[in-house]
């Protein structure tokens, strides 16, 4: 466990050093998340009843969305380790007692959560103090920022899992570079990333609600902006657990799949 | 002790001829092709031996090495290091080798060197006491001590190199294979490394197996070579079983490679 927590460690100190990546990082997810509740405010003043969400729920979700982006965003995956796969880096890491999945979960966690940090605070200050319908709003209890906090960590972990897929993966094809697209493409729509899962039509939420996309960023979002609670908030923390797990077991396979297969090209 | 008996490696490469049309055709019929890396290959070394492992580009070292590091499985033959098969007790067996690869690195690009070194003592479980000495003594003979405080991306190829031999020390292994190491290398940092590598196995009695094409590399270091070609063991002896007249090991070297058609 201690080599895992020394891994966590050095990529959590190499990623506050990029203080000018954090600072665009900010400004951008300011401005889109500017953007973003402009274009709500448009579709509700047409007809705010129409909407599964108020608007202050939906401004509390955007903004926590942005400020928390690196936690969950997809294409936020490490160049790194696909380099090291496709340069043959990897057979570094091979040469040492320790296992590569694990290494590579406890360093993609350690980036999101070092990104987040960084980006995550000036954000949420501001957001916090705008005006009413347009900022972020309190959360309704404390038991339910607990919450939110419980299934930002899980929802993060069924991120990183299903990113460590796609590491996996491309141990078996020679460029990562459709994998990753495909896979970034569906995790942007099927989580909620694009527009919140509620705002799907009915049959389609109810299938996408079961899918580990909406284990991410869906859960905690929404548990902060009030709108998932009681019994199906339940249903979703369990559901969150499931698929951890689920892909995590999926990617360990994967991972002793390749350890046998591999093969590092080139002298 | 690490003995190698009948070890077959081959690898599957795609082919094909250059151009628009045969790329398409690629599209839909892959042709392969299966090439031997390694044919019937067996040594033994043991303990405290130094031994320069060479042979002309694509005779197998390389994947020898990986093979002996556990990171490649053969398809025949058993390797056995100090009783562990690598490919099989891959994480028992790492634990007691040192690998430098001299193509590739395995220092964090954007951070200091020793804060690559304090992860490397996490993953061994290096003891603090046991790290602080290693770390003083390959600092001061690799002269490392202005280096240890710079980002890895800032150091040149040589001074990079030289920590990357001491990352792969740091955990005092029994074993050290050396990939290539003086690729690259200005005089004065290859006499650095040698020099190195000389005290190392004098002192610590570490078994140390290179990979190089410089034939100084090999005359200042070893008495035992293995000479491999096209994948096939040619020749276990000395250096001076292939010098045969000439003066210089290089000539001597090309003219047998030139003999057995490699």
């Amino acid at each position: 466990m201690r080599k895992y927590i020394a891994f966590f460690r050095l990529r959590f100190s190499m990623g506050l050093q990029y203080r000018a990546a954090a600072l665009a990082g900010i400004v951008t997810q300011f401005v889109w998340g500017t953007m973003e509740i402009l274009m709500f405010r448009a579709f509700y003043q047409a007809d705010a009843a129409a909407f599964p969400m108020s608007f202050q729920s939906t401004c509390a979700y955007v903004w926590m969305q942005q400020a928390f982006l690196a936690l969950f965003m997809a294409w936020m995956m490490e160049n790194e380790i696909f380099d090291s796969i496709v340069n043959g880096n990897i057979s570094y890491e091979l040469c040492r007692p320790i296992n590569v999945y694990n290494m590579w979960f406890s360093r993609s966690l350690a980036n999101r959560l070092s990104k987040a940090l960084l980006r995550s605070v000036p954000i949420l200050l501001v957001a916090a103090f705008l005006p009413a319908p347009y900022g972020l709003m309190r959360p309704a209890s404390f038991s339910a920022f607990l919450l939110f906090l419980i299934t930002l960590l899980l929802g993060l972990g069924v991120t990183v899992a299903f990113c460590m897929l796609v590491y996996m993966v491309s141990f078996f094809t020679i460029s990562s570079v459709g994998v990753r697209m495909v896979a970034v493409s569906v995790v942007e729509f099927f989580s909620g990333g694009t527009i919140p899962l509620p705002f799907f039509p009915e049959p389609v939420r109810q299938v996408l609600e079961l899918l580990p996309f909406a284990s991410m960023q869906n859960v905690p979002l929404r548990i902060y902006s009030g709108d998932l609670s009681g019994t199906p908030m339940r249903h979703a923390i369990f559901l969150q657990m499931f698929w951890l797990f689920a892909l995590a077991a999926l990617g360990r396979c994967l991972d002793v799949l390749a350890m046998k297969k591999i093969t590092i090209q080139g002298g | 002790m690490i003995t190698l008996t009948h070890v077959c490696k081959t690898y599957k490469v795609s082919k094909r001829d250059a151009g628009f049309s045969s790329a398409f055709k690629a599209l839909f019929h892959k042709e392969y092709e299966y090439v031997t890396a390694l044919d019937d290959v067996s040594f033994t070394i043991s303990d405290g031996e130094m031994v320069g492992y060479i042979g002309p580009n694509g005779a197998g070292k390389s994947s020898t090495i990986k093979i002996l590091s556990g990171i490649l499985t053969p398809e025949k033959g058993t390797c056995l290091i100090n009783g562990l098969i690598p490919w099989k007790n891959r994480i028992e067996h790492v634990k007691n080798i040192g690998v430098v690869f001299g193509q590739r690195t395995q220092l964090w690009w954007d951070v200091p060197v020793l804060d690559s070194f304090e992860l490397l003592k996490e993953i061994y479980r290096i003891d603090g006491h046991a790290y602080r000495q290693n770390l003083e003594q390959l600092s001061e003979m690799l002269n490392l001590s202005g280096l240890l405080k710079m980002p890895v991306r800032q150091l040149s190829l040589g001074q990079r190199m030289r920590c990357e031999i001491a990352a792969s020390l740091l955990h005092s292994p029994k074993i050290l294979f050396l990939d290539e190491p003086t690729i690259g290398l200005d005089a004065v940092s290859k006499l650095a490394v040698r020099d190195f590598v000389l005290k190392l196995n004098k002192e610590k009695n570490t078994t140390v197996i290179l990979t190089t094409h410089d034939m100084q590399d090999i005359e200042a270091l070893t008495n035992r070579i293995i000479l491999i070609g096209k994948g096939r063991l040619l020749l276990d002896g000395t250096i001076n079983d292939i010098k045969d007249g000439y003066d210089s090991t290089e000539e001597a070297l090309a003219a047998f490679y030139r003999r057995h058609n490699i």
